[in-house]
């Protein structure tokens, strides 16, 4: 039997919704409004809401101090270069444990795992001195290869998970219909698997753009991405929160639209397998 | 050309030996049931002539050629799963037509292969449909389509009913039987149920354990049972055994009625008892006896019967039928 569900209950539930969501969303929306205010609306106590001077003024004045178009392009190529080889890596091992596991393959995928337990802190010097060692300081190359390294554990869970839904015996099918492992890659399972392709492909895109340890250590200008930039206007002689408000808008606002654009395809695959 | 033979063939999965070791000649054209209760290895058997499994030990010869190390793609066998293993994001057009896409063929021809086939199955009307828009009997037919448009040497089926409700199991029973009439391929069927068994197979190959208890036709099995297991897999229900003074006195360890092969009667008979249960099928009843000396037997009565529960019996065996075994279970 359905449970019953009273319209005074549904309203409590919608409330609380609207209370969390509201909850989470108005940090994004305080830095959204802070950047059209002036640096002296910014700080006033009590804080404005909406009844202030709105200007433009700060963005005029980040983009006239730092270049944001080249921040942006190393943050575009850093997520999306570090999530296209991580995916180029992570297929075949996903495959190979979801469709032909062995007595290990839980423990190595616990392993992966587990080195994302470890705070990234611990390893910043081994990285650093490497990095420094081989030329890769403050280069798109390293960051990729240091933000696919540590995305990659992440990649092949998602896609193992997303593959184990796939049942073998259509794959058996596809090689008893004579299809070769090239054929039933290309014809059975990549079709099958584009949904789950494609969401790991942005969780990974956004994880990327937002990662902000790594960036930071390992840059100094010429690869800094939006992280850096958005870092940039929080500086020790003073903060500017009109500003850093605006640099932080800019830096959010093209990951915000993707995600926005592709919710549908996110959660489905951040919660495949839970539902049915 | 359909012709398997097994020499030899044995599997182990780590420490399990699941098929220590088999002999067994299909002939080209023969509809063979393998048959036997879960975890008896009948599957993997069928896997292993598939090839989707490698042999541990051992031979498969297909049409004369030893085909152990072939590639499933390249045996000629068409199969069809018991999830029916369709394409989901194909057509059933598609689907049917991907076995001939991988071996090349032109489209005209697919075309028409395709066509043909569906016109066979009764799916005209559903080419353009995705296999989830259909039913689970529709589904099973465009997974036997994709399997019959390749012309394969022999079919392989493993459960392919077991996922239909009861009437469309008993239809589809018959549209097997009646395809293979009509393309006299060789067919491999893996069930559990005896019933479909006895009334598909031109042979039967009961499995226990990984190895072959018996093979024969149905009624050679049915009559014929070569061991206890085989007397009890085949026929519903079961064959009723007697140890002790009875099956003694008949010189034998065992011995086996079978339901249908004794007479109940009020007044009169060999061993007296009890109707305990009586379950009434229409066309027959199946009454539970428990006996005083022989313990509880079971009946078969054609039509229906005035006996009632708790009501006294008498049971006498048709001594032209009793089955009778040695100490190791062997028939005698």
């Amino acid at each position: 039997m359905a449970r019953k569900v009273t319209t005074q209950r549904k309203l409590i539930v919608t409330a609380i919704a609207w209370t969390l969501g509201i909850l989470i969303f108005f940090p994004i929306l305080w830095t959204f409004l802070t950047s059209f205010k002036s640096e002296a609306d910014a700080i006033a106590s009590p804080p404005q809401f909406l009844f202030f001077h709105w200007t433009t003024e700060n963005y005029a004045e980040v983009q006239s101090r730092s270049n944001y178009l080249s921040h942006f392009m190393n943050s575009v190529i850093i997520s999306f270069g570090s999530t296209l080889i991580g995916l180029i890596i992570a297929i075949p091992a996903a495959w190979a444990m979801a469709f032909s596991p062995t007595k290990r393959t839980k423990d190595v995928l616990m392993w992966m795992l587990s080195t994302k337990m470890m705070p990234p802190v611990g390893a910043l010097i081994p990285i650093y001195l490497l990095f420094r060692n081989s030329g890769l300081l403050d280069t798109r190359t390293g960051l990729v290869i240091v933000l696919t390294l540590i995305n990659l554990p992440i990649i092949v869970w998602m896609l193992y998970t997303y593959f184990k839904e796939i049942p073998g015996e259509i794959l058996e099918a596809a090689r008893m219909d004579g299809a070769s492992l090239m054929k039933e890659i290309v014809y059975v399972l990549t079709p099958m698997a584009v949904p789950g392709i494609a969401s790991t492909l942005l969780l990974n895109i956004i994880l990327a753009w937002n990662e902000a340890f790594w960036t930071l250590n390992l840059t100094a200008s010429k690869a800094a991405p939006l992280t850096a930039f958005i870092a940039s206007y929080s500086s020790p002689e003073g903060l500017f929160y009109a500003k850093l408000s605006a640099a932080s808008t800019m830096a959010i606002a093209p990951i915000l639209i993707l995600g926005w654009f592709s919710q549908k395809q996110l959660v489905r695959g951040l919660t495949f397998g839970a539902v049915k | 050309m359909g012709s398997i033979t097994l020499q030899k063939v044995s599997k182990v999965f780590g420490e399990a030996k699941v098929i220590p070791s088999i002999d067994l000649d299909i002939k080209d054209g023969e509809f063979v049931v393998f048959v036997g209760p879960s975890g008896c290895g009948k599957s993997t058997l069928l896997r292993l002539i598939a090839g989707l499994e490698d042999v541990s030990g051992g031979k498969i010869v297909i049409d004369g050629r030893d085909a152990t190390e072939k590639a499933p793609s390249e045996r000629g066998l068409a199969m069809v799963f018991q999830s029916y293993a369709l394409y989901p994001h194909m057509s059933v057009r598609n689907n049917i037509a991907f076995p001939l896409k991988m071996a090349g063929v032109d489209k005209a021809e697919i075309d028409r292969k395709v066509s043909d086939a569906a016109r066979v199955l009764n799916l005209t009307d559903y080419l353009e449909r995705k296999p989830r828009q259909l039913s689970g009997g529709q589904r099973q037919r465009v997974a036997i389509g994709r399997a019959i448009v390749r012309q394969p040497s022999a079919f392989l089926f493993d459960e392919p009913l077991s996922n239909l409700d009861a009437a469309l199991r008993v239809n589809m029973r018959l549209e097997i039987s009646e395809l293979h009439q009509q393309l006299k391929t060789t067919m491999v069927y893996v069930t559990h149920d005896q019933v479909e068994a006895m009334t598909m197979a031109d042979k039967i190959v009961v499995l226990n354990r990984g190895n072959i208890e018996q093979v024969g036709s149905p009624l050679e099995l049915y009559s014929r049972p070569r061991n206890l297991f085989v007397a009890g897999f085949i026929g519903s229900p079961k064959m009723n055994f007697i140890t002790g003074q009875h099956a003694a006195a008949l010189n034998a360890h065992t011995i086996g009625v079978r339901p249908e092969h004794l007479t109940i009667s009020t007044t009169e008979g060999l061993w007296k008892g009890e109707a305990s249960v009586t379950e009434h099928l229409g066309s027959d009843t199946f009454i539970h006896v428990r006996t005083e000396v022989v313990g509880l037997l079971t009946v078969r009565v054609l039509g229906e019967t005035g006996i009632r529960a708790g009501e006294t019996v008498y049971l006498t065996p048709d001594p032209a039928r009793i089955h009778r075994f040695n100490e190791k279970g062997v028939a005698k």
